[in-house]
């Protein structure tokens, strides 16, 4: 092991983002309420400077820390996606905690630190490295869970999170550890060598990817490891439910991408047909079971399972094809994922009824009459995520469905397809009470939607995605592409 | 390649005045609407005069690519087919702003930009060259009709909305994905000329048609999956079903015509008897479903089902006639039956009922709207000299050469259509009028007589002169034809002297083919 100091340089943004998050809790207490805002500044402003340091580091992979670290584009596209949606979050929690009478600074700093976490998993390339990211951004979350201390609701989702939580990531550790037994290493690139020569029927391999299988699969909530998920969605503060329904599944999956085909490459058989299963029960169950619900957390909580079953199409296309548009497939829906959900999530944040948050689906009842440019944004993220174009969600689907169609799983994609029309019903279903339905009667009981100049970046940010690379998603296709080119 | 845009404009010119009525208030956002339907008019007439007609390539064609890999291409062209459906849309379009002038007074400005945005999808369905364009515009239709029947409807609005879209969403889900896999067999293009040239396996072909067809088939809507049509038709208002009736259904038969039959000929014919006897049940099962009916409305829309079994069925007879006939009736039943769906919307605005028993004996109070409403039901039974005749004669004979078992069946539909509207007429026209409702009884005033008039007009240019619209359409349909059976060139040149429809009529034997 050596140290060299070019190595320091390399990971500038994670230090960055650790630094600004002791700064913020540092001087969380020594503030007074008014001076808050300035938290807030600082966080951006880290982000901003780490925009531009990571944009500069998409590049030809370069390994740092003995091979512990490996910075490339393809984690510097995940970085990016994560900057983005911590810089929304932060936004909408800045207008959200107010609104919610939560005024606490560290939240800031939890944010920075879930997002530090996140960053360390899509640039690792250790197994452990991994582990101690996922476990930085597992942490913080819990906390941010449980933000709202007077409710019993946050403090279950909280403790839920916290059990099943940490119930993974033994799993996850239990499949790493015999991973190391099986090859020796938990480098992800001595994995792939000593994975090359063996069989592949080795019982040993096989565990440790059922393992890993499983310990990523509560990590990206998808069925039948889901269970925490509706819950912790609907009892935790929205700006959090749009954090973890966002960030810690896109750098899930940035983790998860990589263990999978630049450590277990060579298990691509094996592992393609365990995520086949596990897409198909997300699919169906995830699109079913939000058919039935009433509250819009709960229900786009479930949608954002199963979103998780489109993006794992692209999964498990990429382990019949020998070039990379699976997972590049992968990328794109993820970060066009990532603009249709937070954007719903943003509007749900700021509905209010009666001064609480209106997170019922019968809360939006005639929001059209009401907030007409609030109702047309919603219908925009709900037509986006039932992938109708010409939007961005029909942009993620073209794409998945096209790598499944080329993996020769064409009927894959009649399955999902007609699941995107079954998941069409409940998100037309909002659209219907916002835009068909009277308000029964207009006293202060209708639902008022709380605008601040924070939301509507966030919303403007939001709907731009949807909109723009809905109708002009080249760049962003591009952008994914060459991202996994330097995947090994 | 060069020169002024026309398909682009054509398209965007409605999409930027669906923004632009955004900006000012409820009057202007009608005005605006209609100027800008007026002008996508105007900028589609030229197109008429300027197309070659001796031509059967694509015409206009613009092309850019939009993403690049996989190569999915902003590509736009119209032949003697898509032409006069683009015509017509663009006809109909002011008439629908024109007949919601009063009857819409709730959220004037979207209604006109969903309006709108309907025509600039609607076009682009029928100019895009690249599938993956015309998926979008496919589907971008789905959103602003599903808000014209949910919002603006009558009470049974939000079912008839929900069910029109998952109807017609899961029907052309199918169609991605055969889509997708054609990319795939078919050289790694969305390029529909390119595809509509390439040969595919006949078990690939198979499959491909049932995808397409579970699209195509929806929309039409063919028999048994029509159930959505009467729904929609009777909640939409009437601007909603004219665009329903006239263009969306003809979104269906175009697809067959430019996707299906060119590019998987040989599952075409395989499934031609079960296309024929679909249109057959489709022609006389909703000509009796016509009959029983109470409501002008479902009345219509039954006989929509009906008609487009006459379009479906000369479709699938492979010969000059029958699919030149199934075009001109694409065209003649959106002029039809959208006259007819006017002339409902104009008697509901003064009676707020759609029942027949509630609407008799309006020639005395009427004369006008009487006389209108006679002139779009002959053409809807297909009176000689009127469009309809054309189309439906043309297709009977088409069908003629094929079996003449099918066209007895499928002219008992026209006897029916002569039975369920002239008994319409009956009461409708004739009779007495209840007394109560004889004070709102009050004629076609000069902004309905303008949204009528033009399509009496059309109804007896093309029933009497149609020979402009066929020529225009014949070397495309013989295009058609020839990859159909790729084996008698000598046969598709005979047919080519014949450049005039009239003529082809007559001409039986000579192109008579057996599939």
């Amino acid at each position: 092991m050596t140290f060299s100091v070019g190595d320091l340089f390399l990971i500038l943004p994670e230090l960055l983002v650790i630094t600004a998050a002791c700064i913020v809790l540092v001087l969380d207490p020594v503030l007074r309420r008014s001076d808050k805002d300035g938290l807030v500044w600082l966080s951006l402003g880290t982000l901003a400077i780490c925009m531009g340091l990571t944009a500069s580091q998409m590049r030809a992979p370069v390994e740092a820390f003995s091979g512990l670290v490996v910075i490339d584009t393809y984690g510097a596209f995940w970085k990016l996606l994560l900057y983005f949606v911590t810089g929304l979050t932060i936004l909408l929690s800045h207008s959200y905690l107010k609104e919610e009478r939560l005024y606490f600074g560290e939240y800031y700093g939890f944010v920075l630190l879930a997002l530090a976490g996140m960053m360390v998993m899509v640039s690792a390339a250790d197994l452990l490295t991994i582990y101690l990211g996922t476990e930085l951004m597992s942490l913080s979350l819990y906390v941010m869970a449980g933000l709202k201390r007077s409710e019993p609701r946050s403090l279950e989702a909280s403790a839920k999170y916290f059990v099943l939580g940490a119930f993974s990531s033994g799993i996850l550790l239990y499949g790493i550890s015999l991973l190391y037994g099986a090859t020796g290493s938990t480098r992800l690139s001595a994995i792939a060598a000593a994975i090359a020569g063996r069989s592949l029927d080795d019982p040993l391999l096989l565990f440790a990817t059922i393992l890993l299988a499983v310990g990523f699969g509560f990590k990206l909530a998808v069925v039948p490891f889901h269970m925490w998920t509706p819950d912790v969605y609907q009892g935790a503060p929205t700006s959090v439910t749009a954090f973890m329904a966002v960030a810690s599944k896109a750098a899930s999956f940035g983790a998860f991408l990589r263990v999978f085909i630049e450590g277990l490459g060579g298990l691509k058989a094996n592992w393609s047909a365990i995520f086949l299963l596990l897409c198909l029960a997300t699919l169906i169950l995830g699109n079913v079971v939000a058919l039935v619900q009433t509250n819009i957390k709960r229900m786009l909580a479930y949608s954002s399972i199963a979103h998780a079953g489109y993006a794992l199409i692209g999964v498990v296309a990429a382990g019949r094809l020998e070039n990379s548009s699976g997972i590049a497939s992968v990328l794109l829906y993820l970060a066009l994922y990532t603009f249709m959900t937070f954007g719903a999530f943003a509007i749900v944040a700021m509905l209010r009824k009666d001064g609480v948050e209106g997170d019922e689906i019968e809360d939006f009842t005639g929001l059209s009459k009401r907030h007409p440019v609030a109702a047309l944004l919603m219908l925009i993220f709900m037509v986006s995520l039932a992938g109708i174009p010409p939007t961005a969600g029909f942009i993620g689907k073209l794409y998945v469905f096209m790598s499944a169609v080329e993996a020769g799983m064409a009927w894959l994609a009649v399955i999902a397809l007609i699941f995107a029309a079954v998941s069409a019903y409940y998100y037309l279903r909002l659209v219907m009470v916002m835009y068909m339905r009277e308000p029964s009667d207009v006293t202060d009981s209708a639902p008022q939607l709380v605008m601040s100049p924070a939301l509507s970046i966030v919303l403007a940010c939001a709907v731009a995605g949807v909109v723009i690379f809905g109708i002009y998603p080249n760049p962003l296709v591009q952008l994914a592409m060459q991202a996994v080119l330097t995947l090994r | 390649m060069t020169g002024f845009p026309w398909l682009t404009a054509l398209i965007f010119l409605p999409l930027i005045g669906a923004a632009a009525v955004f900006l000012v208030k409820d009057t202007s956002a009608r005005l605006i609407a209609l100027a800008v339907t007026v002008a996508d008019l105007l900028i589609a007439l030229p197109l008429w005069w300027l197309f070659d007609a001796s031509s059967s390539h694509m015409q206009f064609v613009e092309s850019a690519v939009w993403i690049s890999s996989p190569p999915i291409h902003y590509r736009l062209g119209i032949d003697g087919i898509s032409l006069p459906l683009v015509l017509m849309t663009t006809v109909l379009m002011p008439l629908c702003i024109l007949i919601s002038w009063h009857s819409i007074e709730s959220r004037v400005q979207s209604f006109m930009a969903m309006l709108l945005i309907m025509e600039g999808a609607m076009i682009g369905v029928f100019l895009a060259l690249d599938f993956v364009l015309f998926y979008v515009f496919w589907e971008a239709m789905l959103i602003p009709m599903y808000l014209l029947i949910g919002v603006w409807g009558g009470p049974d609005r939000i079912y008839a909305a929900i069910k029109f879209f998952l109807y017609t969403l899961a029907g052309s889900v199918l169609l991605l994905v055969a889509i997708l896999a054609l990319y795939f067999q078919g050289g790694h293009t969305f390029d529909i000329l390119q595809l509509s040239q390439g040969t595919y396996s006949k078990s690939l072909q198979f499959w491909l048609f049932l995808a397409f067809f579970a699209a195509f088939a929806v929309k039409v809507p063919m028999f048994p999956f029509h159930t959505w049509l009467p729904d929609a038709h009777v909640e939409a208002p009437t601007a909603g079903s004219v665009i329903l009736a006239s263009v969306l259904l003809k979104m269906g038969t175009y697809g067959f015509v430019r996707f299906s039959l060119p590019m998987l000929p040989d599952a075409s014919q395989a499934f031609t008897p079960l296309m024929v006897v679909l249109s057959i049940i489709a022609i006389i099962y909703g000509a009796y479903m016509a009959l029983a009916q109470a409501d002008l409305k479902k009345l219509i829309a039954y006989s929509s089902v009906s008609h487009m079994g006459f379009v479906t069925l000369g479709l699938f007879m492979f010969n000059i006639q029958g699919i030149e006939g199934a075009v001109m009736q694409m065209v003649n039943h959106g002029i039809t039956t959208g006259g007819l769906f006017l002339c409902v919307g104009v008697i509901y605005e003064r009676t707020h009922s759609r029942q027949i028993a509630d609407n008799i004996g309006l020639t005395k109070p009427m004369p006008r709207y009487a006389t209108l409403l006679v002139i779009f039901a002959l053409s809807s039974l297909g009176l000689p000299g009127t469009n309809s005749f054309v189309g439906e004669f043309m297709v009977l004979v088409g069908t003629f050469l094929w079996s003449k078992t099918a066209t007895a069946f499928a002219s008992l539909g026209i006897i029916l259509a002569a039975a369920y509207l002239l008994w319409m007429i009956q009461r409708v026209a004739f009779g007495v009028p209840a007394p109560h409702m004889l004070p709102k009884l009050r004629d076609v005033n000069l902004r309905e007589m303008v949204t009528l008039v033009p399509l009496v007009l059309l109804i007896f240019v093309i029933g009497l002169f149609p020979n402009p619209i066929l020529t225009r359409m014949h070397p495309s349909v013989e295009k058609v034809i020839a990859r159909v059976f790729p084996s008698s060139p000598e046969q598709a040149s005979a047919v080519s002297q014949d450049l005039h429809g009239k003529a082809d009529l007559t001409s039986t034997e000579a192109e008579r083919r057996q599939p």
